[in-house]
């Protein structure tokens, strides 16, 4: 796939840094509740880039990320919590737990593939709650209850409020992650992994070491989706179990397919998405229930499971590729 | 020791439920290959159905056989609708579709029956009997009557030209559409009765962890462990699998519970359930993918 337009991703970023500025001369468009929303999309297409790092361009199935995702939040929250550590610096620290616990991780996972894969993170997805509540680990994660947060603040008495600031540093973020991941593909390394998506035993002979690369690439897919957890647990200051069960794993899946297995633009477009669904489930439920007429409450989850079922028949590349595809017919047919 | 024998009763009957599950599970995988993350709210699709009869005034037994009658017509469909299509899809897609039928099935059950948990009624009467006070009457009879539809199942494959033709078209798809099996049927029809066994699991199940659309998470979790003890791809070993796994989770939670009495110390309860079967799940997947009763596939390479 080639690279997005340089041109246009320079025009999209100076449109993500004004238009926020505009919110004293268009506060009912660019309100503090969208600018909220918006950083969630932004820390969702993060984790999303992390399942695509590991599925997209090394081919290992995760059904598990929300584990790394938990990892990250409560990595953060416990060490603003109980360490008083400034919400930035956390992001490190939970970068660099998750890279381990996905490393880790990463030695078993190293015997199984495709389905086997598959069911071993999708146990671990369902078994996170309950580890969350172990009674050992119950002075600090403060069990079922979570922990309480406070939201950070813009820092040097900027004139910005609690979400416009939340949002630019979202934003810095994700820039810096999505550049590094860039390159990280671009180089040596990233097509290394990609080749053992492609060829795992033409790669091996090509002298990949493929145990390293995958379980590296293991690490550094839970660090990416542990940051956008650490990241969470500051926008929405409060972690608690519950919060990460099963089905935040297949939201991460959602918007891995939706956008693009294997697509860096994709993973961006995913994250938007499924948090765009989540939030318009109620409209949805009422637009069915009301205008529709039909007594039934459709959920969020009843149009990820519809689409990621339809999606594997339209299109299987995502929203992106299938994009890509048509503007590529189009042209050839010009 | 009374107790020690009372958690053994309940991880029989525990293991009952896992080893049907983990039978509908392995029965799909031999087929197909494929692993049916699906398989637990299908199930839990099928208990609604069945509570949904009852609440319309039908006998348990009724609703019992409807219910398993609807969810062999629900498999066969999905397979020669959703999945047949998807016949050489990668990997990722089949599991992608999978998740996709968990999460309609898990949220279209909420929003019908809501996500209120709502009590199941036992089939069974309360008196106890046998070793009066070790093993419930719900206990007893959810292992009959596991052992009673595994039985079926057994002289339905062992027996009958039809399960002949499907464990044909299982092994050797070729070679059994060579000599006349429709093995794309056979397929919808391991999908149909896989439900089926499924359901059986769900409703005797629902009278022990309450009806919810989220009821049977942890244990599909548990007949993945319980299929991978035996060995995934033996329908044998997916039966003994669920009953070592069923006794040996109330066991390690029973172990837990004497190290705490003893000497206070807390290390395992009730409430890690699931993280023993995660790491049950690990440990066989690296150490004996193959399970207990497995074929050893060897990669040519």
């Amino acid at each position: 796939m080639p690279a997005f337009p340089k041109k246009w991703l320079a025009v999209l970023l100076v449109l993500a840094v004004v238009i926020p500025l505009l919110q004293p001369v268009l506060p009912d468009i660019v309100s503090n509740y969208r600018l909220f929303l918006v950083s969630t999309m932004i820390i969702a297409s993060i984790a999303v880039l992390g399942l695509n790092l590991l599925t997209g361009f090394n081919g290992q199935i995760s059904l598990g990320h929300g584990a790394f995702y938990a990892v990250g939040a409560y990595t953060a929250a416990i060490l603003m919590d109980r360490l008083n550590v400034p919400y930035w610096a956390t992001l490190p620290a939970a970068a660099i737990v998750c890279f381990i616990v996905g490393y880790l991780f990463g030695l078993p996972a190293l015997k199984l593939e495709g389905h086997y894969l598959a069911l071993a993170t999708f146990a671990l997805a369902l078994a996170v709650p309950q580890i969350l509540k172990y009674k050992w680990l119950e002075d600090l994660t403060g069990g079922v209850q979570g922990i309480v947060l406070l939201k950070p603040e813009a820092p040097f008495g900027l004139p910005l409020s609690e979400d416009q600031w939340l949002y630019y540093f979202c934003l810095v973020v994700m820039v810096f992650l999505y550049w590094g991941a860039a390159n990280m593909l671009n180089s040596r390394s990233g097509r290394a992994m990609m080749a053992i998506r492609d060829q795992p035993m033409a790669a091996s002979t090509m002298g990949i070491d493929l145990a390293l690369y995958k379980t590296v690439t293991f690490g550094i897919s839970a660090a990416y989706t542990g940051i956008a957890g650490a990241l969470s647990a500051s926008a929405i200051a409060f972690v608690a179990p519950d919060s990460f069960t099963i089905f935040l794993s297949i939201k991460f899946l959602i918007g891995l397919v939706v956008g693009g297995v294997g697509s860096l633009a994709g993973s961006v477009v995913g994250g938007i998405f499924y948090v765009l669904v989540d939030n318009s489930a109620q409209a949805l439920s009422q637009f069915v229930r009301n205008d529709l007429g039909v007594p039934f409450d459709l959920s969020a989850y009843t149009v990820f499971g519809v689409l990621l079922v339809a999606l594997m028949y339209l299109m299987p590349m995502g929203i992106v590729g299938g994009v890509y595809l048509a503007v590529r017919r189009l042209r050839s047919q010009r | 020791m009374e107790q020690f024998l009372q958690q053994l009763a309940s991880g029989l009957a525990n293991g009952a439920i896992y080893a049907a599950l983990a039978l509908a599970l392995v029965m799909i995988y031999v087929s197909t290959d494929h692993i049916n993350f699906a398989q637990g709210e299908m199930a839990m699709f099928s208990t609604y159905i069945s509570w949904q009869l009852m609440s319309w005034g039908a006998d348990f037994w009724v609703a019992f056989v409807a219910a398993v009658a609807f969810s062999f017509v629900m498999g066969v469909t999905i397979e020669r609708v959703i999945l047949r299509p998807l016949h050489s899809a990668p990997v990722l897609s089949i599991i992608v579709v999978f998740i996709g039928l968990l999460a309609i099935f898990n949220s279209v059950a909420g929003a019908i029956w809501s996500y209120l948990i709502k009590s199941f009624p036992s089939p069974f009467p309360k008196s106890d009997f046998g070793i009066a006070g070790v093993i419930g009457a719900h206990q007893l009879g959810v292992v009959l009557v596991t052992l009673v539809v595994l039985g079926l199942l057994f002289v339905f494959f062992r027996f009958t030209p039809l399960g002949l033709a499907m464990r044909a078209a299982a092994q050797n798809p070729q070679m059994a559409r060579l000599v006349g099996v429709r093995v794309d049927w056979m397929l919808a029809l391991g999908w149909g009765l896989a439900a089926s066994v499924g359901a059986v699991a769900g409703i005797m199940v629902a009278h022990i962890v309450y009806l919810d659309p989220n009821m049977m998470g942890g244990i599909l979790l548990y007949a993945f462990a319980s299929a991978l003890v035996g060995g995934i791809s033996s329908p044998g070993g997916a039966v003994a699998g669920g009953f070592i796994v069923g006794v040996l989770e109330n066991m390690v939670a029973y172990a837990g519970n004497q190290i705490e009495k003893a000497t206070g110390v807390y290390i395992i309860g009730n409430g890690e359930k699931l993280t023993v079967a995660l790491i049950i799940v690990i440990v066989v997947l690296t150490v004996k993918p193959a399970g207990l009763f497995g074929r050893v596939v060897v990669k040519r390479v």
